[in-house]
């Protein structure tokens, strides 16, 4: 309750400032850490240095000092989110008699003033104004009062700086592309709409709560500070911004008619309590339930309807572009504790929300449908996979590429994922059964005596004796050596040169054998390895080999996947291949699964990591030569010769030249991967473009809807390491001769940081 | 240092933003495993920069692949070991995983321990690293010591525990 806080902070204000004289320096910390570090309970904090500032003015003013050398410090290494979050106290601090207030107005118009600087990103400028602006319910009726004709100045150019930003970025982080119900509106935008509604309602601002109002008569005697001039920082090369971001809203006061009113989207209460509710989010990510508790006991409980403020904020975040803040799974399971906490009310919101998000599938962008599929078959397989599918009857009358038929064929396949095929069957009506998932069964194409005539079926059967008797790999390439090749007419090989029909008959018998589980195709592809690398030692034999898998296991995706997943790392085919096998026209009819995008991400990411890996090694190994040199330079008094240090050196130096070669090649490959897909998209959508046009029907099919997003999610998931192929990318492929749908991904892309 | 309602214990003269840093899901738990070979230091040692998980309390009837797409929401996994009767081989309801990178398996810890895999609650622990035998349960009859004394019929776990079937 109120009075007990303010009784704590009153004591805690006692405590602590007997404490300076001992332990000042680790006080000073403490506060700045958390200002930096917990948000949500700023105001509680700004009071607490407001009282000990009446008490000792010195204190104050050392802190204020320690806050503007953490903001620098922050901006310097490009810790924008915290900076935030210091800019935002120190103007709450004006509330509580510590700073002046002209000096806050003068930081805020060196902040806007970074508008005014030539050749700098706009995303620099955004953060200025966003630490202005983000600030201004808290502190802008004080500003206003001391300040006015400063204020409107700096309101003035904000407006005209907000008209004059470009936003080409804005679709490609939108949830939605339909407007309706609510537009997403780009962050900016948005807090501006908020700020001038709350100028025009006079700046009166009433859900933030305020302990130092109790303490007014206290506060007011005390001294204020002068906050320095502050320049910001200049923009360098290492400078990295904040992305820009869109609003993402749900629901409305419509949604909850018998609770209290859900604050409108321009009002300033409903950006307060989201900001608050991310803050919480933010620094209780790691303890799930004392998360749900800390969300659902926001002050304003009955004041506003937590519930869907709550649901509507882990959505937003779970719905991010690029990416979400937090790993996908955390938001699942902190559901599940705020369902376990508010059981009488929170499933039925989450419910409505799930219902709202189904019905708006038609326009919602590709990524954020998997991350919805992700999260309900997850979500629904901790409730005994229970759901009302009927309401959804619906989707069975559209075409199955619709996204409501596919996005409930996809949750079916990840429900069965996570317990098996009967169960999937039984939970849902009868009706279902033409969006339920195949039966995972492997397709063995020479387990017939029907399929004898079959080319390779006797080898096949050879191959099945063999491997049960523990054949080894010398007897199996013996056993293959008989198997023709049907690309050539005479026999010139030594046996190892492409050759399909060998591929077919070794990987469906062996995955075949080896289908009970994962683990016994794991320990195929160990035992078999010598002839898997042999038989796919060709770019077109490493194709083949992902052709024949598919072939094998096309009802058991999530096979497919721990199988290429395993043949990439034990280096049977690489990372090229699958990309080229994925824009196969054999995988033409999955190309818009889940599953297919589960993969080819999955495999630019191990690219990555492998990248990453050897970079890792060679500036270790770099440091340890580095250490080498130190430790004899401080030695140079011994008699070491020269010839021993080069000696010792030569092995490092050895292995720093290697590295730097392994660096260098893997870059490459992994520069070669991105073109790759990306050549492989352009060519399909331009296809496909071509084809409508000559055709005169319409481009937007949910086939093209979906490959444009899936470009899209390439150019956002992976934005650090493409950044880096701007170049590259803009004189080879994105040239201005493409169509202008595909071109336009790649502007939105490079508006991102720009 | 002073508990005051409505501000954290962080404030006290101990100067620990423990609230902050809190990770209580990812630390150690109080068990050991009794069987382990070392001495109590190396065990948590290994225990700290583990990538590989216990997982206990499932079905009998649980898969690998079941196992591979609810842990696989943390990371990539590297592999999963059934846990087996000793007797019978079959599977007798843990199992182990095991991750890449640490950080995947700290993230099973905060979030997929205590969720329900197979409509059971399940639970994860640290692991200080498979080592062939540890496959098989320790309870006398093959399975898990913990099916061999269990008054409660279990459906997923074999019905009710040895000591009791026996009776």
């Amino acid at each position: 309750s109120n009075s007990s806080l303010e009784s704590n902070l009153e004591g805690l204000a006692g405590v602590l400032e007997a404490d300076l004289p001992n332990y000042k320096s680790k006080i000073l910390r403490i506060l700045c850490t958390v200002a930096r570090l917990l948000p949500e309970k700023l105001t509680v904090y700004t009071t607490l240095v407001g009282l000990l500032n009446a008490r000792n003015y010195n204190f104050g003013g050392e802190f204020v000092e320690a806050m503007i050398r953490q903001l620098k410090e922050c901006l310097k290494v490009n810790m924008y989110n915290e900076a935030v979050h210091l800019v935002r106290f120190l103007s709450d601090l004006v509330n509580c008699h510590v700073i002046a207030a002209p000096s806050m107005v003068a930081m805020f118009e060196n902040f806007v003033s970074v508008t005014q600087e030539e050749d700098v990103p706009q995303v620099r400028c955004d953060w200025y104004m966003f630490a202005f602006l983000s600030s201004l319910p808290w502190v802008g009726k004080e500003l206003y009062e001391k300040k006015d004709a400063e204020m409107d100045r700096l309101l003035s150019q904000t407006e005209s700086y907000l008209k004059r930003r470009q936003k080409i970025h804005v679709p490609m982080l939108q949830v939605w592309t339909a407007d309706k119900p609510h537009p997403q509106e780009e962050y900016l935008d948005c807090l501006w709409s908020q700020i001038q509604k709350l100028k025009k309602d006079r700046w009166q601002e009433r859900h933030i709560l305020r302990p130092y109002l109790a303490f007014d008569s206290i506060l007011c005697e005390a001294l204020q500070h002068n906050l320095p001039p502050f320049t910001p920082p200049p923009h360098t090369e290492d400078s990295v911004y904040p992305m820009p971001r869109v609003i993402f809203r749900m629901f409305d006061y419509t949604d909850d008619p018998e609770g209290p009113v859900m604050p409108g989207s321009h009002s300033v209460e409903r950006f307060v309590i989201e900001e608050n509710l991310h803050c919480i989010i933010k620094s209780h990510w790691k303890e799930r339930k004392t998360c749900a508790a800390q969300l659902l006991s926001y002050p304003g409980n009955n004041k506003i309807p937590l519930n869907y403020h709550i649901v509507e904020v882990i959505f937003a975040e779970l719905f991010q572009l690029p990416s979400p803040p937090h790993i996908e799974v955390m938001y699942t399971t902190l559901l599940i504790e705020l369902c376990k906490l508010q059981p009488g009310s929170l499933p039925q919101v989450l419910a409505q929300a799930t219902e709202m998000l189904y019905m708006r599938l038609d326009t919602m962008n590709t990524t954020c449908v998997d991350r919805f599929i992700n999260w309900f078959s997850h979500h629904l397989s901790n409730f005994q996979f229970r759901w009302s599918w009927e309401d959804w009857s619906d989707c069975l009358t559209q075409d199955l590429e619709k996204p409501k038929p596919k996005f409930v064929r996809e949750v079916l396949e990840k429900c069965m994922r996570l317990s098996y095929h009967q169960r999937i069957i039984d939970i849902v009506p009868a009706s279902f059964s033409v969006l339920s998932p195949a039966n995972p069964v492997c397709i063995y194409k020479y387990g017939d005596e029907s399929n004898r005539s079959l080319p390779g079926y006797t080898v096949a059967l050879c191959l099945t004796i063999a491997i049960k008797n523990k054949a080894s790999n010398d007897e199996i390439f013996s056993i293959l050596k008989d198997v023709p090749n049907p690309n050539q007419d005479d026999d010139d090989d030594e046996g190892f040169t492409f050759n399909p029909l060998k591929i077919e008959v070794f990987v469906q018998t062996l995955l075949h054998l080896a289908a009970k589980s994962f683990s016994h195709s794991f320990s195929a592809l160990a035992k078999f390895h010598e002839v898997f690398k042999t038989l796919a030692e060709s770019d077109e034999g490493k194709l083949h080999v992902l052709r024949v898998v598919y072939e094998v296991w096309k009802n058991h995706p999530q096979m497919i996947a721990v199988l290429v997943d395993k043949m990439i790392r034990t280096q049977i085919v690489d990372c090229a291949a699958v990309a080229n096998w994925i824009f196969s026209s054999e995988l033409a009819h999955d190309f818009t699964r889940f599953y297919i995008w589960e993969i080819l991400h999955s495999t630019i990411r191990k690219m990555n990591k492998h990248v990453l890996k050897i970079h890792k090694e060679l500036e270790e190994t770099k440091a340890r030569l580095a250490r080498q040199h130190k430790r004899r330079d401080s030695d140079d008094d011994d008699d070491d010769d020269d010839r021993s240090s080069d000696r010792e050196d030569g092995p490092l130096e050895e292995q720093i030249e290697r590295l730097q070669e392994k660096v260098e090649s893997a870059q490459s490959e992994q520069k070669n991967l991105f073109l790759v897909i990306f050549q492989r998209f352009i060519m399909l959508l331009t296809e496909h473009l071509v084809r409508c046009e000559t055709g005169g029907i319409d481009v937007f099919t949910p086939w093209y809807k979906s490959c444009i997003e899936r470009l899209q999610q390439i150019f956002l998931q992976h934005h650090q390491i493409i950044q880096q192929y701007m170049v590259t990318l803009e004189n080879l492929l994105f040239t201005a001769e493409l169509d202008h749908h595909i071109l336009a991904v790649f502007q939105q892309f490079c508006a991102l940081q720009a | 240092g002073k508990e005051l309602r409505g501000v954290p214990a962080a404030m006290s003269a101990s100067g620990t933003l423990s609230i902050l840093c809190s990770d209580s899901y990812a630390d150690l738990s109080q068990y050991r495993d009794q069987h382990f070979r070392g001495t109590r230091y190396d065990q948590e040692r290994l225990l700290r920069k583990s990538c590989t998980l216990y997982v206990g309390n499932l079905s009998f009837y649980t898969t690998e692949e079941q196992i591979h797409e609810l842990f696989g929401k943390s990371g990539d996994i590297k592999k999963v070991i059934m846990g087996l009767d000793k007797v019978k081989k079959t599977a007798c309801g843990f199992c182990f995983v095991e991750y890449y990178a640490r950080g995947d398996a700290e993230n099973a810890m905060r979030y997929i321990n205590g969720t329900r895999l197979d409509d059971r609650i399940i639970r994860t622990d640290w692991d200080a690293g498979f080592k062939e035998g540890r496959q098989y349960g320790r309870g006398r009859s093959g399975g898990q010591v913990r099916d061999e004394y269990r008054q409660d019929y279990d459906a997923g776990r074999g019905g009710y525990g040895k000591t009791v079937q026996c009776q």
